[in-house]
C-alpha cells in the first residue's frame, strides 16, 4: 500500500502528539523532582540545575524505605501465592471436563467485577479477626479478591492453547494430573506464567482503596499511600518537590518493566478479551 | 482399570486442585460481602463492639441525603464522559497503531508509560500541573492565549470534575487502545481487499466493515472500563480529597465507614453499590448480547 506524502505527514504529526500528550507528564515530574523549593515557583521547561535534596528528603525526613519494602513484599507475595494456587485451578478449568464448569468460571469473572468497595466493611472485620490490621499480611490476603480471579482466567486461557496430545500419553501411562502439570505443563508456561505475574504484581503495586484503609501506621504503609499522603518537613514548605521525586522513584522500575515486557503485556492483557 | 474410574479419579483430582482457589475466594470475596450486607443492617461503629441490628434505617437515610445522591450524579457523569472520550480516543490511536508504520514501535511504548504509572502517582503529577499558581497548564494556555489569568482548577466543582476526567482519559486511553488493536489485528485481511476491490471509500469501509467486526472487542473494552470508573475511588480521593462536591460513590463510602466510623451506614452504601452495578452489568450483557464466557474475558483492575 502506498501512501500520499500529506498522509505520511499527518499520521507522523499524530503519533508525535500523542507521544508528547503521553510522556510529558513524566518529563515534568522528573524536572520538578531536580529542583530546590523556590525553584519550583518558577516555571522552566528546561531543567537548569539538578537539585538531589527532595530524593534524600523523602528517605530522610519519612520512612520511605520501609514503605518501597513493603510495597515489594506485598506484591511479591500475592503473586507467589497467586500464581501457586492459580496454576492448579487452571489445571482444573482447562483440562477436566465436570459439572459446573462454565459457572464456576462465570463465577469467577464476577468476583473480578466487584467494586472493592462493596466488600470494605467486612473485608476490615475479618482482616481484625485475623490480627491483620497495620500488617502486609492482612494488605497480601486482601489482594487476593482482585488478583485471584484473573490470574485463573489468564492462565485457563493459555493452558486452553497448549495441544491436547500433550497429555493424552501420559495420562495413558497413568500419570497423575499433578505429574502433568508439573512435568509437561509448567515446563511450556514460562511466557504466561511471567505476563500473569507481571499484570498481578502491578496491580498489588498501584493498590490504594484496601492500602489505604487496612493500614494506620507511616512505616506500614505503601508507597501508593505513603506519596498521596505525602506533606512537607514543615507545614510551610512546599511539598511538590518532594511528591515528585518519590512519583518518579516508584514510576521507574515499572516504566522499566512495562518497556521489557511489552510484548508480555499486551498478550496478557488482551488474551481472551476478543475472540481469537 | 476401566476408564470410567480413571475420569472419575481425574475429576476427584480436578476438585482437589481447585480447592485452595475456592477457599480463599470465599474467604476474602464471599464472606466479606456477606458480612457487609449483614452491616449495612445494624448500627456498627468501626469498633464494632454492641452491634445491634436497626433494619432499613441506614438505607433510609443514606437515600434521604443529599451528598449520597451527589456522590451518585459525578459517578455516573465522570463515567459517561470518560468512557465516552476514552473509547473515540482509543479507537483513533488504534486505527492509527494498526496501519504499519516506521513510528508503530515508538507510540505503542509511549502510550504504555501511562498505564504502567500507579494511578496515586499520576493523580500527583497532575494535581501539580494543575496547580493553581505554579502549574504548567495555567502556564501552557496563558502562553498561547487561551486564558488571561491563571485558574484555580480544583476551587471549583465543574473544573475539577473536568481535570479528574481529562487525568483518567490520559490514564487509561491506552488500555482501550490495547483492547481495541487486538479487535482490529482479528478482522481478516481478505475482508478488506474484497472492499477495496469494490472500490469502497474508506469511510464506508471504516462503518460497514471494521466497525461491525470489531463490535465483540468494543463491547468487551467499554464494560470493563464502565466497571472501573463506576468505582472510582483514587484519582478522586487524591486530587480533590475531601469536596462534597466532587466525590464518588467509593468516595463516600469510604468516608462514611472508616472517616466517621459509622460502619453500619457505609455498609448500607457499599450495598447500595454493589446492588447498582450488579444491575448495571446484567443489563449490559443481556442488551449487547456478547457471549463474554464463550469468548473468556480477563479483566485486569489497575
Amino acid at each position: 500500500m502506498r501512501k500520499s506524502l500529506i498522509e505520511r505527514i499527518l499520521t507522523w504529526i499524530a503519533i508525535i502528539a500523542i507521544s508528547v500528550f503521553s510522556l510529558f507528564p513524566f518529563y515534568w515530574a522528573v524536572i520538578s523532582s531536580l529542583k530546590t523549593p523556590s525553584g519550583l515557583f518558577k516555571i522552566e521547561y528546561w531543567p537548569h540545575s539538578f537539585e538531589w535534596q527532595n530524593y534524600i528528603g523523602i528517605f530522610t525526613e519519612q520512612p520511605f524505605g520501609q514503605n518501597i519494602l513493603n510495597s515489594i513484599i506485598v506484591a511479591g507475595s500475592t503473586v507467589i501465592l497467586c500464581l501457586f494456587v492459580a496454576v492448579l485451578a487452571a489445571y482444573s478449568l482447562s483440562r477436566v471436563e465436570f459439572k459446573g464448569r462454565s459457572a464456576l468460571l462465570l463465577t469467577i469473572l464476577a468476583v473480578s467485577m466487584f467494586p472493592q468497595v462493596a466488600v470494605l466493611s467486612g473485608m476490615f472485620e475479618l482482616i481484625r479477626t485475623f490480627g491483620l490490621y497495620n500488617h502486609w499480611g492482612g494488605l497480601t490476603l486482601s489482594y487476593m479478591i482482585f488478583t485471584l480471579p484473573f490470574t485463573i482466567w489468564l492462565l485457563t486461557t493459555f493452558m486452553r492453547q497448549l495441544p491436547r496430545e500433550l497429555e493424552q500419553a501420559a495420562i495413558m501411562d497413568g500419570a497423575s494430573p499433578w505429574i502433568i502439570l508439573t512435568k509437561i505443563f509448567l515446563p511450556l508456561m514460562g511466557p504466561s506464567l511471567v505476563t500473569t505475574g507481571l499484570l498481578a504484581f502491578i496491580a498489588a503495586w498501584n493498590e490504594f482503596l484496601f492500602a489505604l484503609t487496612f493500614t494506620l501506621s507511616s512505616d506500614a504503609r505503601t508507597v501508593p499511600v505513603a506519596i498521596g499522603l505525602i506533606s512537607g518537613a514543615s507545614s510551610f514548605e512546599n511539598p511538590w518537590g518532594r511528591i515528585m521525586a518519590a512519583s518518579v522513584i516508584v514510576t521507574v522500575p515499572l516504566v522499566i518493566l512495562v518497556l521489557i515486557f511489552q510484548k508480555n503485556i499486551v498478550s496478557g492483557l488482551t488474551a481472551g478479551a476478543v475472540k481469537e | 482399570m476401566s476408564s470410567h474410574h480413571a475420569l472419575t479419579a481425574r475429576r476427584r483430582q480436578a476438585y482437589l486442585f481447585l480447592a485452595p482457589s475456592l477457599i480463599i475466594l470465599l474467604l476474602v470475596a464471599a464472606w466479606p460481602l456477606a458480612r457487609t450486607f449483614w452491616f449495612s443492617f445494624t448500627d456498627a461503629t468501626l469498633s464494632l463492639d454492641n452491634v445491634s441490628w436497626v433494619g432499613l434505617s441506614n438505607f433510609k437515610n443514606v437515600l434521604q441525603d443529599g451528598d449520597w445522591w451527589t456522590s451518585v450524579y459525578n459517578t455516573l457523569y465522570f463515567t459517561l464522559i470518560s468512557v465516552s472520550l476514552e473509547t473515540v480516543l482509543g479507537l483513533g490511536i488504534a486505527l492509527l497503531l494498526h496501519k504499519s508504520f516506521a513510528g508503530r514501535s515508538l507510540l505503542r511504548t509511549a502510550v504504555m508509560v501511562p498505564w504502567a504509572i500507579p494511578t496515586v502517582v499520576s493523580a500527583k503529577m497532575w494535581s501539580w500541573m494543575f496547580h493553581d499558581l505554579y502549574g504548567v497548564i495555567n502556564d501552557l494556555l496563558m502562553k498561547v492565549g487561551f486564558i488571561s489569568a491563571p485558574i484555580a482548577w480544583m476551587a471549583d466543582a465543574q473544573l475539577s470534575r473536568m481535570a479528574i476526567i481529562f487525568v483518567d482519559v490520559w490514564k487509561t486511553t491506552p488500555f482501550m487502545t490495547l483492547l481495541l488493536l487486538a479487535g482490529l489485528q482479528s478482522i481478516p485481511t481478505q475482508v478488506y481487499q474484497s472492499a477495496a476491490v469494490d472500490g469502497a471509500s474508506a469511510f464506508r469501509t471504516f462503518w460497514k466493515i471494521t466497525l461491525p467486526l470489531l463490535k465483540p472487542a468494543l463491547v468487551v473494552a467499554v464494560i470493563f472500563r464502565c466497571l472501573d470508573a463506576l468505582r472510582i475511588f483514587d484519582l478522586v480521593y487524591v486530587m480533590t480529597s475531601n469536596s462534597r462536591e466532587t466525590s464518588t460513590m467509593s468516595v463516600y463510602a469510604r468516608e462514611n465507614m472508616i472517616d466517621f466510623q459509622d460502619l453500619g451506614y457505609g455498609s448500607a452504601v457499599s450495598v447500595l453499590i454493589f446492588g447498582f452495578i450488579a444491575i448495571f452489568t446484567v443489563v449490559y450483557v443481556m442488551g449487547s448480547r456478547v457471549n463474554l464466557v464463550g469468548g473468556s474475558s480477563e479483566k485486569v483492575s489497575n
